[in-house]
């Protein structure tokens, strides 16, 4: 289960544990396509050239996979969507909950992952 | 410094500015679009859209992408997460410089700058937002199933959404400013009939508080001025939406009370060479085919007047 959007999908616990794993600059937006998703999944397609040290990824929220994201202990007081966690090395390095704009966005990725 | 000029900047590439674009472009105009945030506008928040002519079912994100590529095909630049510094509206060459350093001049402006959501703007709304705050029912009714919460506004979607929250709250207080609703009868009947709902009229949030997450409300009854906390674990806010205009406060272009853009029927505002469309503009109705409909009239008087300007300098020049 995948969502209709142009980004890059994670669809499986085990696909995102490789891609962290792999990837030293991960950011994850896992959610719906509803109205609160939706601006970030277009600030991150907007981003993905420039930032292109990123991988940006989308995930579904309502997939049974997505346990890995919804149980993360940084993600436990969240009560909007989307649950978007930036992970630097394998590790969490910051995480949101609901909308977020391309300035909110981009100071994290500056700051964790570096600028452009 | 490099300025590039065109023949038209749209500010906003929602459907009013995207459809503008369209038409500019189509008519071998040079068009650059700039947006604040991604394109799209309100149109690409609304899951699905069942009253566009032409589809009986799009989502918000398709048609929005549809449209942006359908504007790019035709050669309009677009930029988006933008943030623009100063504007010069009344020069007959109009300037849009941007916080990046980068500057544009153009003959023509269109504003198209859409809505956004009324947000209170009362202590604690930015930092509980995802944490207990809201705006939208159908995306995190869900987390808060179980507990209770509070809903804030008096129009049919505040009364509808509600409802439909009772779903999964095990109560919810509706909090109204006014000493009644604005909504539609049959709404407001069903607000009254659910036994799960508490209606607060003539009341106001003055703080969200709590530590990680929110814990309580401090809400004022405006009419006797007392105040109390109450104990609850999220708060839907539908205050409605209001025009993003905020950048031509105080500025030339002249705007109603409720600080809407006020143009004419051919979408041309009080200065000359600045037209606006959609959302932004002061009207009674609010839908995409509406501002498909002022983009299109924005754009082609717009081309009326870059027309009418190329002809009077060629004039001059021979």
């Amino acid at each position: 289960m995948v969502l209709p959007t142009t980004l890059k999908h994670v669809a499986t616990a085990a696909e995102l544990t490789e891609l962290i794993n792999t990837e030293s600059n991960v950011m994850v937006c896992c959610g719906r396509m509803g109205p609160m998703c939706i601006p970030v999944y277009g600030v991150m397609d907007e981003l993905q050239d420039e930032y292109t040290h990123v991988a940006f990824r989308d995930m579904m929220f309502g997939s049974p996979e997505a346990a890995i994201i919804r149980n993360l202990p940084e993600c436990r007081n969240f009560m909007g969507l989307p649950f978007t966690v930036y992970f630097k090395d394998g590790k969490v390095a910051a995480a949101t909950s609901s909308i977020q704009n391309r300035d909110q966005i981009t100071t994290i990725l500056d700051r964790e992952f570096g600028k452009a | 410094m490099d300025i590039k000029h065109y023949d038209t900047i749209i500010i906003g590439a929602g459907p009013a500015g995207l459809t503008a674009g369209i038409y500019l472009s189509r008519a071998r105009a040079s068009v650059l679009i700039l947006d604040s945030g991604v394109a799209g506008g309100q149109m690409i928040l609304t899951h699905e859209i069942a009253n566009y002519p032409g589809f009986e079912h799009i989502s918000g994100y398709e048609l929005s992408n549809n449209m942006r590529l359908q504007a790019k095909n035709f050669g309009c630049i677009i930029k988006s997460g933008i943030s623009i510094q100063t504007i010069d509206f009344e020069s007959e060459t109009k300037s849009v410089s941007l916080s990046n350093g980068s500057r544009y001049t153009s003959d023509t402006i269109i504003l198209a700058t859409g809505g956004r959501s009324r947000s209170l703007n009362v202590p604690g709304e930015d930092l509980f937002r995802g944490r207990g705050i809201s705006y939208c029912a159908t995306c995190d009714g869900d987390f808060f199933t179980g507990k209770e919460i509070a809903v804030v506004g008096g129009g049919n979607s505040a009364l509808e959404e509600a409802v439909s929250l009772t779903k999964y709250a095990t109560k919810v207080t509706l909090i109204h400013q006014f000493d009644h609703f604005q909504g539609f009868k049959h709404a407001e009947e069903e607000v009254w009939n659910n036994p799960k709902i508490e209606v607060m009229l003539q009341s106001r949030i003055n703080s969200f508080n709590g530590t990680e997450k929110l814990e309580s409300i401090s809400v004022e009854n405006l009419h006797t001025k007392a105040s109390k906390e109450i104990k609850l674990d999220g708060v839907f806010i539908f205050i409605g939406y209001e025009a993003n205009t905020d950048f031509l406060q105080g500025k030339c272009i002249k705007l109603n009370e409720r600080k809407e853009i006020i143009a004419d029927m051919n979408m041309h505002t009080n200065i000359d060479g600045v037209f606006a469309a959609g959302d932004a503009i002061a009207k009674k109705y609010r839908q995409i085919t509406l501002a498909v409909a002022d983009g299109t009239v924005a754009a082609l008087n717009a081309m009326e007047y870059i027309n009418q300007r190329k002809t009077k300098l060629s004039g001059v020049v021979s």
